[in-house]
């Protein structure tokens, strides 16, 4: 068994727990690498199906491409699919990009709220329709008790933290100082009404363990990660008012996984191109324990 | 692809007293190794500049707000470093006495722990009681590291006092460091450079003794043990498979083996290995998350154990003596209902007794105890409401470990150390053998589950004496009849005279019991004729119910309490007091058959 089959072997089997443990199961899947490997992954656990919706928050910020591939994927894996969008913030233009907030308040506003309100079903939800192939709006959004999500414990502090199975409060917040015991494979599953609780199957891989994956299993990935000849690429998606590519001749998967081996980007942080993160002394942790991912 | 160092990772624990230091060390190793990403170092330097605090290398590690302001760890983080020789996934775990369940946490997923003393103050509560967890938490492979020895003047006879102490300690929980190592994290000696200031030293750096921790491999030379997480069967794209799904705890298996499923005693025969994106395969080994489709479609179900019948089987028991750590603000105490996992099942009890309870940095005994208090470490037996499969903590540790659980929280966590005989013990054993011998049909269960458009099941109405049960048994049987179900209705005086016409004086306790076993078997062949069958008896209690259950599928089994008053002490699925119709009851239990999945809402 090598160390990417180690990785595999042990998120299946918390995504397996998390499928036998909660009712309204959903997976946030962000068309970025971890999410997608996240995907494949819960292809493998349950054999080529994907028991659950899988979830995207939509700033409306979001680089095209990534929309694209989005659909794509959608409709040649035959993907349940919803989308939650703050509709009100946009409509308000209460924004970064619109010039109205700071860039924190605008990933509080268009992801943690929107997260939030997608997860407890009070916001405005859509679900993709495969006989249509159009999105239509949920009548009757039920609530999700379990979210999960990619998160990876080398992507900065307050992630390092976490576990596996991490309980929310009603409000969706993380009590850091106070969370569950994990002994061995056994994890908290049994939650008082009202709270919910994310999931975290990579929390053992690297962003090198993701790339290595990708290439083994030869996932499909958003052009965005790779260079088309101008010498840039993306190394972390997001929203393009927010997210900068760094500079890299990277044009393959092998040559991703080569540059962070050994190469440029071996000892520079992945989430150096994210331009919020510096606003947080140097972390997520205060937007994390409102309930960002 | 080829296994190489390269790509080897090992989780390492970080664990003792607080302010020992551990923090610092991983700090420095991480330094020293040139595993910080770029920037990382002059980032935490200048948030300790703009907020006038000295800078750490603790920092470096304790990346929360609360922990930097507070100076220690409050959670578990994990780190990612790499040596020359292979990858490490760094556990720092917290020392403080409030987090001992975040320390849990993350030493409960390392192979290997270094414990960390401070030389100057020595040996405190925590050194221990981490020794002790580290211990039941099953790891093997440890040092220690002496800390802060530029305080102690790099004094090789203050070093020697706190070895000789502390491994005598580590003796008597079981383990046997590889090495104990003089270091100074502030200054960086020992840890990963050799030490001049302590030349006295000859043994390994805390980085050749990391290098120097074997990766344990998985126990795939042992007995085969498949906990089942679920049995998956996903219609969709006209997929008709029934996959077994499950991570393999020990073992291997492949096709054409047979299994057991404990504790059901079900069998069959592996048909395949599936998988996606997989190339095909005939093994499964230990450590692998895989999924099974068997030859004959079997009834089993999440919780249940799988192991090969040509190994020697895990215990099935409902007593248990275990050894468990507890970490709840209100004490363990018995008569209370409490829930276990293990592996994937999970179960109800009580405990039934606390043979010694030990402070855990103690490891003084107190015995006679009642309860056992938060940090507390305990003997004790749990008595289940139905078995479950186990394996000795001394024969396969994966399959002996569980985790307490008391309203929504785990409160606690231990190893089976032995199973033990109770009342139900030889029952079981019988209905095996039947099981073992049962001449099976060539329908499936499901093939009548889809034919009678039902899921078999039984009905128990019981309650005092003159309350109405037969009537209502009545009721409730044309009823059902009327809907288009299989259903019929057995009183338990239609069998006294007829099948237990041998058994002569009915108010002994022994025959009561042979008169509720045969009625189960009885109902054992109704259910596996896909029938929903009505019994009535008088006043039955929770042993009967268990007893009826060691005998046929508990969860086919429901019961009905009728009468306002409990006079025993069962736990009825429902309750009647009062009705105004006959139809009333008949209504009430028809729901609950729908609400728990034997009939199919409209």
């Amino acid at each position: 068994m090598n160390h990417l089959d180690e990785l595999e072997n042990i998120s299946i089997h918390l995504l397996r727990e998390a499928y036998a443990s909660f009712k309204n199961l959903g997976m946030l899947w962000s068309m970025g690498k971890d999410s997608t490997v996240l995907l494949w992954l819960t292809r493998k656990a349950f054999f080529g199906h994907v028991p659950f919706p899988l979830i995207h928050i939509d700033t409306k910020f979001k680089i095209p491409e990534m929309i694209a591939y989005r659909d794509q994927l959608v409709q040649d894996w035959h993907l349940p699919m919803i989308v939650g969008i703050n509709e009100a913030a946009l409509t308000a233009k209460a924004t970064y990009p619109d010039g109205n907030v700071d860039r924190l308040t605008c990933c509080k506003v268009l992801k943690t709220e929107a997260l939030t309100n997608t997860i407890n079903g009070k916001g405005i939800r859509y679900r993709y329709n495969h006989n249509t192939n159009e999105y239509e709006r949920e009548l009757n959004p039920e609530p999700f008790y379990g979210i999960i999500a990619g998160a990876r414990a080398d992507e900065e502090g307050s992630r390092s933290k976490e576990r596996y199975f991490s309980p929310r409060d009603v409000r969706n917040e993380w009590d850091i100082g106070d969370q569950p015991p994990e002994f061995w494979n056994q994890f908290k599953t049994d939650f008082a009404p009202g709270t919910n609780v994310r999931i975290h199957p990579l929390l053992d891989w690297t962003e090198l363990n993701i790339w290595e994956y990708i290439e083994s299993e030869k996932i499909p990935t958003v052009s965005l990660y790779y260079n088309h000849g101008d010498g840039k690429r993306y190394r972390s998606l997001g929203c393009y008012p927010c997210t900068l590519p760094v500079d890299s001749e990277a044009s393959t998967v092998s040559q991703i996984v080569e540059e962070l081996r050994l190469g440029k980007f071996s000892k520079i942080a992945e989430r150096s191109g994210r331009a919020q993160d510096a606003e947080d002394g140097g972390g997520l942790e205060t937007l994390r324990r409102e309930g960002y991912m | 692809m080829i296994e190489t160092q390269e790509n080897e990772k090992l989780s390492i624990a970080f664990v003792g007293h607080v302010d020992h230091g551990k923090s610092t060390i991983i700090g420095r190793l991480l330094a020293d190794t040139g595993a910080l990403p770029m920037g990382k170092l002059e980032q935490i330097q200048a948030y300790c500049e703009l907020n006038s605090m000295p800078f750490e290398y603790a920092f470096l590690i304790d990346a929360l707000k609360d922990e930097r302001r507070q100076n220690i760890t409050i959670d578990s983080a994990r780190v990612f470093f790499k040596s020359a020789k292979r990858h490490y996934i760094i556990i720092d775990a917290p020392g403080h006495i409030e987090f001992v369940k975040n320390m849990v946490t993350g030493a409960a997923r390392a192979e290997a722990a270094l414990l960390v003393i401070d030389a100057q103050e020595g040996i405190r509560e925590n050194s221990r009681r981490h020794g002790n967890l580290l211990s039941m938490l099953g790891i093997r492979q440890m040092a220690v590291l002496v800390n802060k020895m530029d305080l102690v003047d790099f004094a090789q006879e203050r070093f020697e006092s706190i070895c000789k102490e502390y491994g005598e300690f580590l003796a008597k929980v079981g383990l046997e460091p590889v090495s104990f190592i003089p270091v100074s994290a502030r200054l960086g000696d020992n840890i990963s450079q050799r030490s001049e200031k302590m030349a006295w030293y000859d043994g390994p750096t805390v980085l050749e003794t990391l290098d120097g921790f074997e990766k344990e491999q998985p126990p795939s030379d042992r007995p085969f043990r498949l906990p089942i997480q679920d049995v998956y069967r996903f219609t969709s794209f006209g997929d008709s498979r029934r996959i077994i799904a499950g991570t393999v705890a020990s073992g291997r298996a492949k096709v054409g083996d047979e299994v057991v499923f404990y504790p059901s005693g079900k069998r069959s025969t592996i048909t395949a290995v599936e998988g996606f994106n997989h190339a095909s395969r005939l093994e499964v080994l230990s450590g692998e998350a895989i999924g099974l489709t068997l030859d004959q479609q079997i009834y089993v179900r999440r919780g249940e154990m799988a192991a090969r019948a040509d190994e020697t089987p895990p215990c099935v028991a409902k007593r248990l003596r275990v050894s468990l750590f507890w970490l709840g603000k209100e004490p363990m105490s018995m008569g209370k209902p409490y829930t276990i996992k293990l592996g994937t099942a999970r179960m109800r009890f009580q405990v039934e007794q606390v043979l010694r309870v030990m402070d855990a940095s103690r490891l003084e005994d107190e015995s006679s105890k009642v309860q056992v208090s938060r940090y507390e470490m305990a003997e004790c037996i749990l008595n289940l409401d139905q078995p479950i499969a186990v394996d000795r903590a001394d024969f396969l540790p994966g399959t002996s470990r569980f985790v307490v659980v008391d309203g929504y929280e785990i409160r606690g966590g231990g190893i089976v150390l032995e199973d033990l005989v109770d009342s139900e013990a030889d029952l079981r054993e019988g209905v095996r053998t039947r099981d073992a011998h049962w001449i099976s049909s060539n329908l499936t269960i499901e093939e009548r589950v889809e034919r009678y458009n039902q899921r078999p099941c039984v009905v128990l109405i019981t309650g005092q004496k003159e309350v109405g049960r037969k009537n209502m048994a009545r009721t409730l049987e044309a009823r059902l009849f009327q809907d288009g179900k299989y259903v019929y209705y057995l009183g338990m005086g239609s069998v006294v005279y007829g099948v237990d016409g041998d058994i002569h004086n009915h108010k002994e306790i022994e025959n009561r019991h042979e008169h509720i076993r045969r009625m189960a078997e009885i109902a054992n062949i109704f259910l596996d004729a896909g029938l929903i069958l009505i019994i009535t008896a008088v006043e039955l209690t929770q042993a009967d119910l268990r007893l009826f259950e060691t005998v046929v599928e508990p969860e086919r089994v429901q019961t009905i309490w009728v009468g306002e008053d409990i006079s025993t002490d069962l736990r009825p699925d429902l309750r009647i007091e009062g009705h105004e119709t006959a139809e009333e009851p008949a209504v009430l239990i028809k729901r609950m058959l729908q609400d728990h999945g034997f009939l199919f809402k409209p």
